[in-house]
């Protein structure tokens, strides 16, 4: 059972960074628009930063 | 426990050292940006999709003087950072031209729900129960599986130093409101749940110290866990529709342009006083009530009256706020303005049919009514009498202990918010908006509909009737003088020839007189299109909106307007009657064109002429007659029979004061949702019931054997996570994961409808 003394704080440290890593999302914004989120992640848009070089604006005239 | 340290340390220093700094940085920064740059907020309830949400962006970063244009799909919302100079209505015009329907949110009131403070505060402390409860689960784990002496008292005590503060922390909301109960001297649903808790952390802690068998800290943890989730849904909801509604208040933003010896300047409605001259243009609503000084218009007054005929206004006479200007620019000087005009007389109605409105109490206040007091009585009489028949305290306790967490109302605290959730969840994407809380539990109640006519059954929006009747030249003609014209009728004629595939005819010296027509020049005799009286038709007979077209000294040719119906407003009725449910028009317009339009849509209880009082009455006299009735309307004059039906709902284009009546929201112009909306109701209030009778069975079978003392922390933590988890499965099925994506309203059709 001497290994309980190792085991049991390494699980409550790995539960916590899990818990740490929750805050951060927290904190980040993250929860604020979740379906839009998760269709973000499919468009080729450059929507989280500007795209580098070429000006945007021509690709919304396209359409 | 020494290695996280380091680790959150740092970025905590960093925080802290610019913690000082920030405030005052982040102040000037703000404000010289506000110098700089607008923040508009734009509500679209017509997005769906991905593409919807990079289409609206990119058209409105390509909108000059744009610098920023971020879409929040969840709340059909986007929000636009611009030069100083940029106007809503630039950016509404051109998602209009995308086929999107947008409208103009005030960025003031919105700031507080955007950093919605509370919500993220009950995720946290979600965060935290979740995370204890799951490591001290292990631990009881492993005692259950037969760790024995210090090897489960070192357990009890590792789940002690984990359970106390992460229940400290995380049990903070039921503290607080149970506290409040106690003061005020009642008894809520947190009283229960605060006691369990305190007393199974307090005897486990007890027992862990005399190296008892049973310690509850799972449990207590688990509670927390599941009753937080619960909390966090219904905040959710409730913020989801709180925000909106929000935004909704904020549609009309409140300016207006008084008219000084210097100049025009535009400025909020609370600053004008009685006196000063206001100017109105065409399009505009009147701010305040007053007497038009210069410049000959038309008025729109179908929200206050529900009269579709516009109607002529001229020096002299009175107007009041709320109506819309249609055709010149009118300047008035103000009679009353604020809480004195007529809008506000309004508000008086509307506070006495609220006071009339039965005093709801929902399905989960009735609940805990019945079962607070209950558990108690319970508990303690179980901790009566072990005490009397063993002498034993600590036993007596224990058992005491065991109830109330057996009986925690964990799975009746999950029972309504995971249902509503869903519910609201699949209203929301169907355009509908719950407002209030237990308005999804009143709209599965309703027996009646009363409907109002002008911008509920109809678009508000005239279209030319018989158009193929029309001879051609006539039609022709006249769509060239409506081109010149933003005035409905005129648009409608525009659009109709449009359609009918007809080319304006050249006309020459096209000019608008305000308040009467269009007059040009068409080989080389005068034209005219506009009211009868002005062309010099027979006075017309009837209300029916009509313009007449007259060709030099020829016969004028009369064009006969009906207002266009609603999307959707068909299917509605036939929906509601389908139902079972009476269906019923009440409309402040004239006999025949509420007679006209009731006969289209299927309605043979109808009734004109109402006054807004009439209307009040009409839907309290159905409530005294023991009718549920559900009031559709859009209207000032609808406001009160708004507060005084049973359940309300008001279009996203009804007044600001209408939406604040009522409990739904219908966001886009579609009426189609409205009867599934009721099925969908019933159906929420069928699983909550459901939910109820699953978390009282659970309770009949572990309670007894909680009073019999045989309740171990397994059998609890059994009985709690087994009904918590057929509650929510139990409330998924609201949301029917094959709800059909096609009868969706998409966007684009919509829009076309309404320009057409």
């Amino acid at each position: 059972m001497d290994v309980l003394r190792f085991l049991i704080p390494a699980s409550l440290f790995l539960g916590g960074i899990g818990l740490a890593a929750f805050f951060w999302t927290l904190r980040s914004n993250q929860y604020d628009d979740p379906d839009g989120d998760s269709r973000r992640i499919l468009t080729d848009d450059w929507d989280a930063r500007p795209k580098p070089d070429t000006p945007e604006d021509g690709s919304g005239d396209a359409r | 426990m020494s290695a996280v340290e380091p680790l959150p340390d740092l970025p905590r220093g960093a925080a802290c050292a610019a913690c000082a700094v920030t405030p005052a940085a982040e102040v000037l920064a703000r404000h010289d940006r506000r110098a700089r740059e607008t923040r508009i907020v734009l509500s679209l309830p017509g997005m769906t999709s991905a593409s919807c949400m990079s289409r609206v962006e990119r058209k409105l970063a390509a909108v000059p003087g744009v610098r920023l244009a971020r879409v929040n799909l969840t709340l059909k919302r986007a929000s636009v950072t611009a030069a100083p100079d940029m106007v809503p209505e630039t950016l509404i015009a051109a998602l209009d031209e995308i086929g999107f329907e947008a409208h103009e949110l005030d960025a003031g009131a919105l700031a507080a729900t955007e950093t919605d403070r509370a919500g993220r505060d009950l995720l946290m402390r979600l965060g935290v129960a979740g995370f204890a409860s799951m490591n001290v689960m292990l631990l009881s784990i492993s005692v259950w599986a037969g760790a024995e002496d210090a090897t489960r008292d070192l357990f009890h005590w590792i789940s002690a130093a984990i359970a106390l503060p992460a229940i400290a922390f995380s049990g903070q909301p039921f503290f607080r409101n149970a506290w409040g109960a106690l003061r005020s001297g009642r008894l809520n649903m947190d009283v229960p749940i605060v006691l369990a808790i305190l007393l199974a952390a307090g005897t486990s802690l007890y027992e862990t110290s005399q190296s008892g068998e049973h310690a509850y800290f799972d449990a207590a943890l688990t509670l927390t866990f599941f009753l937080l989730a619960g909390r966090f849904l219904d905040h959710r909801t409730r913020a989801v529709a709180r925000s909106a509604a929000e935004e909704l208040a904020a549609l009309e933003v409140p300016r207006a342009i008084r008219v000084t010896p210097e100049g025009e300047e535009t400025v909020p409605l609370a600053a004008l006083s009685a006196g000063d001259l206001v100017l109105v243009r065409p399009g505009g609503r009147m701010p305040v009530d007053g007497v038009v000084v210069t410049g000959e218009s038309e008025l729109d007054r179908s929200l206050l009256t529900g009269e579709t005929l516009p109607v002529y206004a001229g020096p002299g006479m009175v107007v009041s706020a709320g109506e819309v200007n249609l055709t010149g620019p009118l300047t008035l000087r103000a009679t009353a303005v604020g809480a004195e005009s007529s809008l506000h007389a309004l508000t008086d109605l509307v506070a006495v049919a609220e006071s009339g409105r039965s005093n709801y109490s929902s399905l989960a206040d009735r609940a805990a009514k019945l079962y607070a007091p209950g558990v108690h009585i319970l508990a303690a009489l179980s901790f009566a009498g072990w005490y009397l028949a063993t002498g034993d305290l600590r036993h007596a306790v224990n058992i005491a202990a065991a109830v109330l967490i057996i009986t925690c109302p964990c799975a009746l605290g999950l029972a309504v918010p995971a249902v509503t959730t869903a519910a609201s969840g699949r209203l929301f994407r169907k355009g509908l908006l719950i407002k209030s809380a237990t308005a999804l539990e009143r709209l599965a109640e309703v027996d009646t509909v009363v409907f109002d006519k002008t911008g509920t059954l109809t678009a508000g929006t005239p279209r030319l009737d018989e158009a193929g009747a029309h001879p051609e030249p006539e039609l022709a003609l006249a769509a060239a003088l409506a081109a010149g014209s933003t005035h409905p009728l005129s648009r409608a004629l525009a659009s109709a020839a449009a359609e009918a595939g007809i080319a304006p005819a050249p006309v020459t010296d096209l000019r608008e007189v305000p308040g009467f027509g269009m007059e040009a020049r068409f080989d080389g005799q005068i034209v005219r299109l506009g009211r009868g009286d002005w062309v010099g038709a027979p006075p017309a007979q009837g209300a029916q909106a009509s313009s007449w077209l007259r060709l030099g000294n020829g016969a004028p040719h009369p064009f006969r307007f009906s207002d266009a119906l609603r999307p959707g407003a068909t299917d509605a009725v036939a929906g509601f009657l389908a139902q079972g449910l009476t269906v019923k028009l009440v409309s402040g317009d004239g006999p025949g064109a509420v007679e006209a339009l009731a006969r289209r849509v299927g309605i043979d209880d109808w009734r004109a002429g109402a006054t807004p009082v009439d209307k009040a009455e009409i839907v309290a006299q159905l409530s005294a007659d023991g009718r549920k009735v559900l009031m559709v309307g859009d209207g000032l004059n609808d406001t009160a029979a708004l507060s005084a039906a049973h359940v309300s709902i008001s279009p996203a284009s009804a007044l600001d004061a209408a939406r604040v009546a009522s409990d739904i929201v219908l966001l886009g112009t579609d009426l189609t949702s409205l009867a599934p909306a009721r099925e969908t109701a019933r159906k929420a209030i069928r699983r909550i019931r459901e939910n109820f009778r699953i978390a009282t069975l659970y309770n009949i079978v572990a309670v007894p054997l909680a009073v019999a003392g045989l309740a171990t922390p397994l059998i609890a933590a059994l009985a709690m996570s087994s009904s918590s988890i057929t509650v929510s499965l139990n409330a998924l099925r609201v949301g029917d994961a094959k709800s059909p994506r096609a009868p969706k309203a998409s966007p684009v059709p919509d829009a076309t409808l309404q320009e057409a």
